[in-house]
């Protein structure tokens, strides 16, 4: 699961990061946002999206993402929630 | 289009542009929360049909969060003068003099609508919006306190409001540098669907610091601090705090949380950090004397922080919606003005000073710019781009929303559910004292106050479960005491008595630290004014208020209202919740409530007259609110204070702790828990006289173990400091503090429970939850 910040959500991070940058001598930067990598087993992969809904995620301020991958390694299908 | 668009025809004003945007209608007035007639009115003070900017503007201003619509009439009773008010109601918080030069600004607001609908950015704002109010009158944040109420804890919900309003505030307060010092939290069902989230915070100042947020002199600038504007809480103010959360609804037969989360993109999220540079900044530009006048933008946004700072400067603004620093692209005018991005300020500086201020802002890495001007006459103007999109009279904004009587009518039958009965009826004494300590109103509130940092600023000299009042040093060797009351359910059963209790409890706690009470505040959460027994309810608080504040010498400097706190299971018990801030000569004497030494004697102190309805117990036993509370002697009860507060002051007493919740028994049981020490009593005629019982009823032990009222103090110390305190006051000696139990006799049965058992059961808020 891809979890960002919801587009137009303000993203302290982010925002922390985009000023931190510049001060390290990297230019250039811009719309910077941090999200987090949540990766896991699971047998039932319909339960993904609840999960996210009701924990891995914030619906509130950010968007998700639902990669699967096969055991090996293949991806087997995607989704998008918010 | 409307067939005749409003003619702009003023002087200086920049030429008028066409809109394109078609005028609004009544239907979208309504769909805004405003009546018919309210927006007949404004059509009337506007002298056409508001444009959209310029409804959206009316409509914030106009809803009871900002303009008091049914509170307003009623909070004119209360006293608001004294000879410690440095700063009444009506600027961003109240102030009082603590002596020397210093003053200390303080106020308590709600964030319950916004709470309810996502408690961890909800609670989170509540301490930012309420820390802002701190230093926007030019005041250094020095503590937080929160009052919270939730459903029963067996509830899934409660448990996920409580961790997130919890983790809120810690996130918000810890990382700003401020502490959270105390504050309380009851469950009961009436707010399952509507929780409450109070804070209060408080601000030491030099007298000569404060700052007003009156606009004046035209033709200076105005200056936007902080954070970019994002659409953040559009809509929020308004559309969330005026209407019943959940009632839409379960009219369709859904669930409210599904409707809740509907809700949910109109929730502000917060960056305490952000709040901590745009706190020293504004101090600085305050120490700097750059500012002219500084204002918070809390509810509504900008359009609300101009409208006040132009009404009470009587001038008028002019604001360029294209020189808002924007945080996202494509917003429309009416958004920027009512946005509630949080961490921002609006203040005006003299032209001159603008490039000095911004470059302030620069060094603290803040926002600024100079997004308008200050006008003369008496209009807020909005440009987009030099185009004017608004333009509106300040008075009718905000001076004249019309103000609404009550129409109060006592309820002819019992407004709320008797509780669920969680005690059995063959419980023992010993039984039921435990069975108190381990329910949700009384248990320890450490699970919630170990997540705050409470010292911070090494001020704190008593924590939570320390002394009845938070108690804070002060540079000149005095302190200042803080506490934060309020039983709903008391107030429920008799809205005026209650409410004179919940001003008694604050003061009461003051005294047990010692402190003489300088001001107070206070956030009235109720429900919907438009019913008759709430309106009743209200009246009824508001005037117990007045004359408990006035009796206590105790002037209200600033508060909140917060209105329609109802869910589809009706609304909450009427909540109001008082702060009081009071003042010790010498820190170092600060009252303790725990025992602190074997062999000092235990006394009852004032006209303490127990009862059991309302009670804690009676709720634990699933009974019936009573239809009132049992008179009280409020001139004894202020008497027994000062006695108190005097005996702690002079260092005579060991401890000294108030009797609220659960009555003597469980109030002897916290001050064993606090101390680590045990006790030996037995309670005698004397107090069965109190009871209004004889000692053979069957009722007397209950009542007099777990009756509850005002007026009551348990005090701790040695038998010559007990005896003279006993010459001012009533005073009926119990026992002695020692052992590792406590040990109750009375009416020849005894009650002996081990600390360890007292202090599992008192340790079970997280249990509850299982």
């Amino acid at each position: 699961m891809l979890i960002r910040p919801k587009a137009g959500i303000l993203d302290p991070q982010g925002v922390a990061v985009e000023r931190a940058l510049p001060a390290l001598g990297f230019s250039g930067v811009a719309n910077v946002n941090v999200g987090r990598l949540v990766e896991l087993d699971l047998e039932d992969p319909e339960q993904l999206q609840a999960m996210c809904e009701k924990l891995l995620a914030n619906p509130l301020v950010e968007d998700y993402e639902v990669q699967l991958l096969e055991e090996s390694g293949h991806a087997g299908g995607n989704g998008r929630g918010s | 289009m409307h067939p005749q668009p409003p003619s702009f025809d003023r002087p200086g004003a920049p030429a008028p542009q066409p809109s394109a945007e078609p005028i609004p209608t009544v239907e979208d007035a309504l769909a805004l929360g405003l009546t018919r007639s309210e927006y007949e009115l404004l059509c009337e003070k506007q002298g056409a049909p508001p444009n959209a900017v310029e409804l959206a503007m009316y409509s914030l201003l106009w809803s009871e969060h900002c303009a008091y619509k049914h509170s307003k009439k009623l909070l004119r009773t209360l006293p608001t003068q004294g000879e410690h008010v440095v700063m009444g109601p009506g600027e961003n918080a109240g102030a009082v003099d603590l002596g020397g030069d210093l003053v200390c600004a303080f106020k308590v607001e709600s964030h319950n609508h916004p709470s309810a609908v996502e408690p961890f950015q909800g609670a989170a704002t509540g301490v930012g919006g309420i820390v802002r109010d701190i230093f926007a009158i030019g005041a250094r944040p020095i503590a937080v306190l929160d009052s919270l109420r939730f459903g029963e804890p067996s509830g899934a919900r409660a448990r996920y409001l409580l961790d997130g309003a919890v983790s809120g505030i810690a996130h918000y307060g810890n990382s700003i540098g401020v502490p959270t010092v105390g504050g309380e939290l009851y469950f009961e069902a009436p707010y399952e669907h509507n929780c409450l989230i109070n804070a209060m915070a408080l601000g030491l100042a030099r007298r000569g610091d404060l700052v007003r947020s009156a606009a004046a002199g035209a033709g200076n600038a105005l200056v936007l601090l902080g954070a970019a504007t994002g659409r953040d809480g559009i809509g929020g103010a308004s559309v969330l705090a005026s209407s019943e959360l959940g009632g839409g609804a379960a009219a369709q037969g859904e669930a409210a949380p599904e409707h809740d989360q509907d809700m949910r993109p109109t929730v502000q999220v917060g960056d305490p950090f952000e709040e901590k540079k745009l706190l020293e900044c504004s101090l600085e530009l305050l120490r700097s004397g750059l500012l002219v006048s500084l204002q918070d933008l809390g509810a509504a946004g900008l359009t609300s922080a101009a409208a006040e700072m132009a009404a009470k400067g009587r001038v008028g603004l002019e604001i360029d919606v294209a020189r808002v620093p924007r945080r996202e692209p494509g917003m429309a005018a009416w958004e920027v003005m009512v946005s509630e991005s949080q961490e921002r300020m609006l203040c005006v500086v003299e032209p001159a000073d603008a490039l000095a201020v911004l470059a302030l802002c620069e060094r603290w890495e803040i926002g600024g710019a100079v997004i308008g001007r200050v006008t003369d006459d008496g209009r807020l103007r909005v440009l987009a781009q030099g185009a004017l999109v608004g333009d509106m009279p300040v008075s009718a904004l905000v001076d004249e929303c019309p103000l609404y009587d009550l129409a109060p009518r006592k309820p002819p039958a019992p407004l709320y559910p008797p509780p669920r009965a969680t005690l059995a009826a063959e419980a023992t004494p010993a039984a039921a004292l435990l069975a108190l300590l381990r329910s949700g109103n009384i248990c320890s509130r450490r699970p919630l106050y170990e997540q705050y940092d409470a010292i911070v600023q090494s001020r704190t000299v008593r924590r939570p479960e320390q002394a009845d009042a938070a108690v804070l040093a002060l540079p000149d060797g005095g302190g200042m005491a803080v506490s934060i009351d309020g039983n709903g359910r008391r107030v429920a059963a008799d809205p005026y008595r209650g409410t004179v209790e919940a001003v008694l409890e604050c003061a009461a706690n003051l005294a047990c630290a010692g402190a003489q009470p300088l001001g107070a505040t206070n956030n009235l959460n109720f429900g919907s004014p438009e019913k008759a027994s709430i309106a009743w309810q209200l009246g009824e608080s508001v005037r117990a208020l007045g004359d408990a504040c006035r009796a206590l010498g105790v002037p209200i400097v600033g508060g909140n209202v917060s209105l329609y706190n109802e869910g589809p299971t009706g609304p909450i018990y009427p909540t109001p919740v008082i702060g009081m801030v009071g003042r010790l000569p010498d820190v170092r004497r600060a009252g303790r409530l725990g025992f602190q030494r074997s062999g000092d004697e235990i006394a009852l102190v004032g006209p303490f007259a127990p009862a059991l309805p309302a009670s804690e117990l009676a709720k634990l036993r699933g009974e019936p609110l009573p239809d009132g509370l049992a008179a009280l002697e409020l001139e004894a009860v202020i008497a027994a204070q000062a006695a108190v507060r005097e005996a702690v002051r002079a260092n005579a007493l060991a401890s000294a702790h108030d009797i609220a919740e659960g009555g003597l028994a469980v109030a002897l049981a916290e001050c064993c828990l606090s101390g680590h020490l045990g006790a030996q009593v037995e309670l005698g005629d004397e107090l069965f006289a109190r009871c209004g019982t004889q000692p053979g009823e069957p009722s007397a032990s209950w009542c007099a173990l777990f009756g509850e009222g005002p007026g009551g103090f348990l005090v701790s110390g040695p038998a010559q400091a007990l005896s003279e305190l006993g010459r001012c006051t009533s005073l009926v000696r119990l026992g002695t503090v020692g052992g590792g139990e406590l040990r109750i006799a009375l009416a020849g049965t005894r009650l002996s429970l081990s600390l360890d058992e007292l202090g599992n059961a008192h340790a079970s808020l997280g249990e509850l939850f299982a």
